[in-house]
């Protein structure tokens, strides 16, 4: 009983974390329809910047505030010098994404050396939560709490305001939002800032209980590809659905099917693209 | 973290050399007539890159020490970056051998590495120290050109296994590995033990490589004695805070690899790791003269503890070293090099005495350790020591051969409990 | 129009000394074994890539899991050896698995194009790679599966570097011809339809799904001499060969030679190789190197090394000639012509 009580509100913190992880590549992905190949990349130098700034002493909430900030100076950058000249290339993105990555990913084991580094988990919200004969990490569920918070401020956000209006006319008909004069040139560089920041800050919350070490950045990648796929291209409400159904799936996926554990969550990803190609909220592409 | 020594080539000396090495390309023999040349393969990038700096480390620090002049030597190193992979350890081994022509191979790090290049080393005729765990490379398939002086995957777990019962009288434990190889030679070693000495192994669970989550099997343990989990790279860091943010830490016993607790690992845990029981072939507080200069070297040099890895390759060195010295002249000649190596016994290394069994794998002390806080740092505190461990434990060597190698599924788990 | 007799003869001395070239490789490297082998390496690649280039360059797809196709060529034939079949027999059954995988992965993938194209093959490859990894009893996991021997069809043995070498530029030489013959036939044109006029191409009555499918088929038949080529290679397969970064490598040669085009992929081949095998000897940042080398790629030649450096040189060219005193004349009738 306290297994599948574990099973099950892990799988809703997991998808907390996946949430941070992949909404600001839904964002990305859905204005700009950039396969924003760095996006791990963000998460692991955000994560490995947070525990830096930790390592001074400084306050989580603001480590994680700053290194989100970081990561949106360095993602605006790269938009704003590079990626904008190959809007509509595909295949120039891909290899420029998967350049920085390589980049990152280097630069990380030159200055944080190949070790993992675990930061503490912050004083205030240690300790467990005891419900019913389960013993659950209270820090896990303040990772749920935050992503929640996240969804809200983004559909605010997009739904809103006036700078949302600017996204969804975006997402929806790009030259038709230059014509009625939005300038799309600005809305691209700061939702690729936004959403290099939502990764770099999910990076430090993750990082507590995931550790940061070499690699992470590609064990991450494909989580969030699969989540924004899973959900639906540009549907924040699909990544944030597909979130929690990645979470669901991989941890009682790996605990009732262990031999399938290597395919649990691909195998369930292919059946969806090839039954629904668009994904769960996709709108159909024309 | 600065590395002050921080060449691909590393040679010592002459201006010369570095000159003639830094091309690297066929060099006119004048200039390397006379040195003797080691190719390290190890992995300086991507997720293995931590347990392959510290080769490097390691190797370094002995010839460091040793002024680049191993009985009377010179002797130059060369570095190759495999990437972690088999078709890169072997495209490496290939640089190293029909490029370098060195004249032994210290290397590689991981299991499938070495798996893909035993057949090569052997054809070739270039001994090679590994560091590699797979089993079998000194059991069915011993290799006339391998030696290995760091462990089999289960020449620790044997231990472990010996301990849990006769010391801490565990009865039921569960295992945790990754679910490739490595772990499956290492759950084997300590449940075939555990069980000949009154255990029972209850419950054997396999993560993938690459877990982002250890929460769903960390869930499914259950009631036992003691948890052994043989975790490697980064991977225990991440398993042990989630075992002990689960309440488990307080509950159940976790003990461990060598790899799992190494001391180059201990300043990335926290007190998730205090107390955790496991059994290494090297440990950095093991009190002999070697080992003091060693660690001191290590700390000045690249201010961190040494381990496994490290210490592996050190001895490594001192391996050449004594081959070197056998041999005298005839040290060029790689198949008595090979030989040579075989019959090395050494008194004096950071893991004690060492001398290697007919199949070139070592015999040599095997250590108990408690992770401890002191201050605020963490050490493992050897407990207890096992002297002149064989990979085959207490195990008849014929019998043992006869067996199949360790896997997921053999010796069978006939204990297993739902 | 009629081509002078010496633009004919310089369109065929190009390739001629590009095979001479290619065919006196081992002695431009002086025989030595460990640079012969690196040639061979690049070339196996460079297979992989023009495999691949059917898809991304000529059909627009863009596939993140051939790497599982290579790698499930190499299994086979380490599995059929193992079995105690001939090399003969092993590498058709390889060449069968391969198709056969591949009309899977087709039919799968071809449910969508773009980033569902690339998300379905990724996730099959991934789903090989699992396999591999974890059907241990079949195919001995992270352990791998090692070959006791390279082939010695004839009577040639292929043990030795360069023998090994010219088998490798053969086959290669036939992989690019096939690709020039299947770019310049019907079919190449309608691929090249449905890559940029997919509409337009069903309305004109063709099956554009049809025509993806065949191409994928193209692709994975050459994947999959790529496999035989890297399995007797290395002498060994194991799930790496399988993963998602060996799948990506083989794209980022064929986008940074130049999708689309005959030598891109295998100039791409050529950058990832050497700097992989021979250039991490002496630079140890390699990665990031490669990184750099990939965007400064990109911001100079967005279409590719091979196709970019061509448009810089005519550029280079016009300006120079526009510059130099008295060609004027010649410039403009050549412009005409």
């Amino acid at each position: 009983m306290s297994l599948w009580l574990t099973l099950a509100v892990n799988s809703v913190a997991l998808g907390g974390l996946l949430f941070l992880l992949s909404s600001g590549f839904s964002l990305i992905f859905g204005l700009m329809r950039i396969p924003n190949l760095m996006h791990g990349s963000f998460f692991m130098l955000g994560a490995y910047l947070g525990v830096a700034l930790l390592a001074r002493g400084i306050n989580f909430w603001i480590a994680a505030l700053a290194s989100a900030a970081a990561m949106a100076l360095i993602g605006g950058l790269i938009e704003r010098v590079l990626l904008r000249r190959l809007e509509g290339q595909v295949l120039p993105q891909v290899l420029l994404t998967l350049g920085f990555a390589f980049i990152i990913a280097d630069v990380c084991l030159m200055l944080w050396t190949g070790d993992p580094w675990q930061p503490a988990t912050p004083d205030h919200l240690r300790g467990a939560v005891q419900v019913a004969g389960l013993y659950f990490p209270l820090y896990r569920l303040v990772v749920v709490a935050v992503a929640v918070a996240i969804a809200i401020a983004l559909w605010l956000l997009v739904d809103w305001t006036r700078l949302g209006a600017m996204i969804r006319a975006g997402v929806d008909d790009a030259p038709i939002a230059r014509v009625v004069g939005i300038r799309v040139s600005q809305l691209f560089t700061l939702v690729f800032a936004l959403g290099a920041a939502l990764a770099g800050f999910g990076g430090v919350m993750g990082a507590p209980y995931l550790s940061v070490y070499p690699g992470l950045d590609f064990e991450m990648l494909p989580l969030a590809l699969i989540v924004v796929i899973l959900g639906g291209v540009g549907s924040l409400l699909g990544a944030l659905v597909g979130s929690f159904l990645i979470g669901f799936l991989y941890n009682f996926g790996t605990a009732l099917l262990p031999d399938l554990a290597y395919v649990i969550l691909f195998l369930p990803m292919v059946l969806i693209l090839v039954l629904r190609p668009q994904g769960l909220f996709g709108k159909v592409t024309t | 973290m600065a590395r002050k020594l921080n060449r691909r080539t590393f040679l010592a000396g002459t201006a010369a050399g570095t000159a003639a090495t830094a091309l690297r390309f066929p060099a006119p023999a004048v200039a390397q007539a006379a040195s003797f040349k080691i190719g390290l393969l190890t992995v300086k990038t991507g997720p293995l890159a931590q347990g392959g700096i510290q080769m490097e480390q390691g190797i370094l620090t002995f010839l460091k020490e040793k002024a680049n002049t191993l009985a009377g030597r010179k002797v130059e190193l060369l570095i190759a970056d495999t990437g972690g992979n088999p078709a890169g350890a072997r495209t490496k081994a290939q640089e190293v051998i029909e490029r370098d022509k060195v004249n032994v191979i210290l290397g590689p790090l991981a299991a499938f590495e070495l798996l893909a290049i035993t057949d090569y080393v052997r054809d070739n005729a270039t001994p090679l120290i590994s560091l590699a765990a797979a089993e079998d490379v000194t059991q069915r398939r011993a290799n006339p050109f391998i030696i290995r002086p760091s462990a089999t995957s289960a020449q620790c777990c044997h231990v472990m296994g010996e301990y849990a019962t006769k010391e801490l009288k565990h009865r039921r434990a569960a295992t945790i590995s990754e679910d490739f190889a490595f772990g499956y030679e290492q759950m084997a070693g300590f449940q075939r033990v555990f069980e000949d000495s009154g255990g029972k192994v209850v419950k054997k669970l396999w993560p993938p490589l690459v877990t982002p989550d250890y929460t769903p099997f960390i869930a499914q343990i259950g009631n036992v004695d003691c948890v052994f989990n043989g975790f490697a790279g980064s991977n225990p860091v991440k398993f042990m805070r989630s075992y002990a943010d689960l309440g488990l830490k307080a509950k159940t016993p976790l003990l461990a690899g060598w790899t799992a607790m190494d001391d180059a690992l201990l300043r990335s845990l926290g007190d998730e790791a205090v107390g955790v029981v496991s059994a290494a072939f090297y440990s950095a507080d093991f009190g002999s003269d070697s080992n003091k200069r060693f660690v001191a070297a290590m700390q000045k040099d690249y201010n961190v503890l040494p381990g496994g890895y490290s210490a592996g390759m050190y001895v490594a060195g001192q391996c050449v070293e004594a081959a070197i010295q056998a041999l005298g002249a005839q040290a060029d000649d790689r198949k008595a090099l090979a030989e040579a190596l075989h019959k090395v016994s050494l008194a004096d290394t950071p893991r004690g005495a060492v001398k290697f069994d007919a199949y070139g794998n070592v015999v040599g002390d095997v250590f108990i350790r408690r992770c401890e806080k002191k201050g605020s740092a963490l050490v493992n505190t050897v407990i207890k020591t096992y002297p002149n461990v064989s990979q085959f434990w207490t195990y008849n060597e014929k019998e043992f051969l006869a067996n199949p190698v360790y896997t997921r599924d053999y010796p069978p788990a006939r204990n297993l409990e739902n | 129009m009629i081509r002078p007799a010496s633009r004919i003869a310089s369109a065929a001395a190009a390739p001629a000394l590009v095979v001479v070239l290619l065919a006196t490789l081992p002695v431009w490297l002086g025989h030595h074994p460990y640079y012969v082998n690196i040639a061979s390496q690049i070339l196996l690649w460079a297979v992989a890539a023009l495999a691949l280039n059917v898809l991304v360059g000529y059909a627009g797809l863009v596939s993140l899991g051939h790497a599982a196709l290579l790698a499930m060529a190499g299994y086979t034939v380490g599995l059929l050896l193992q079995a105690g079949y001939g090399h003969l027999a092993a590498d058709l059954g390889a060449i069968a698995v391969t198709l056969a995988a591949s009309a899977v992965f087709a039919v799968l993938a071809l449910r969508s194009t773009g980033v569902g194209f690339l998300m379905i093959t990724l996730a099959l490859g991934q789903i090989v790679w699992g396999i591999a990894y974890r059907w241990a009893g079949l195919t001995n996991g992270d352990n791998g599966i090692s070959l006791a021997a390279r082939p010695a069809p004839f009577g040639l043995s292929l043990a030795g570097a360069e023998a090994f070498y010219y088998t490798a530029l053969l086959i290669f030489l036939m992989a690019l011809v096939s690709m020039r013959i299947l770019v310049r036939s019907p079919f190449g044109a309608s691929l090249a339809g449905t890559r940029d006029q997919p509409r337009r191409m069903t309305a004109l009555g063709f099956n554009v799904w049809l025509i993806r499918f065949l191409a994928f088929l193209a692709s994975g038949f050459w994947s999959g001499v790529a496999g035989l080529l890297y399995v007797y290679y290395h002498q060994f397969i194991a799930p790496p060969a399988a993963a998602l970064t060996a799948s990506a490598e083989i794209l980022l040669m064929v986008i940074s030679g130049g999708a689309a085009t005959l030598l891109g992929p295998i100039a791409g081949a050529a950058i990832v190789v050497i700097m992989k095998n021979v250039a991490s000897a002496y630079i140890e940042r390699w990665n990031l190197v490669l990184g750099v080398i990939f965007i400064l790629i990109i911001s100079f030649m967005p279409e590719g090394l091979v196709p970019g450096s061509v448009r810089l040189a005519r550029a280079a060219w016009v300006w120079l000639r526009a510059r130099l005193p008295g060609r004027e004349g010649r410039y403009t009738q050549e412009r005409i012509s």
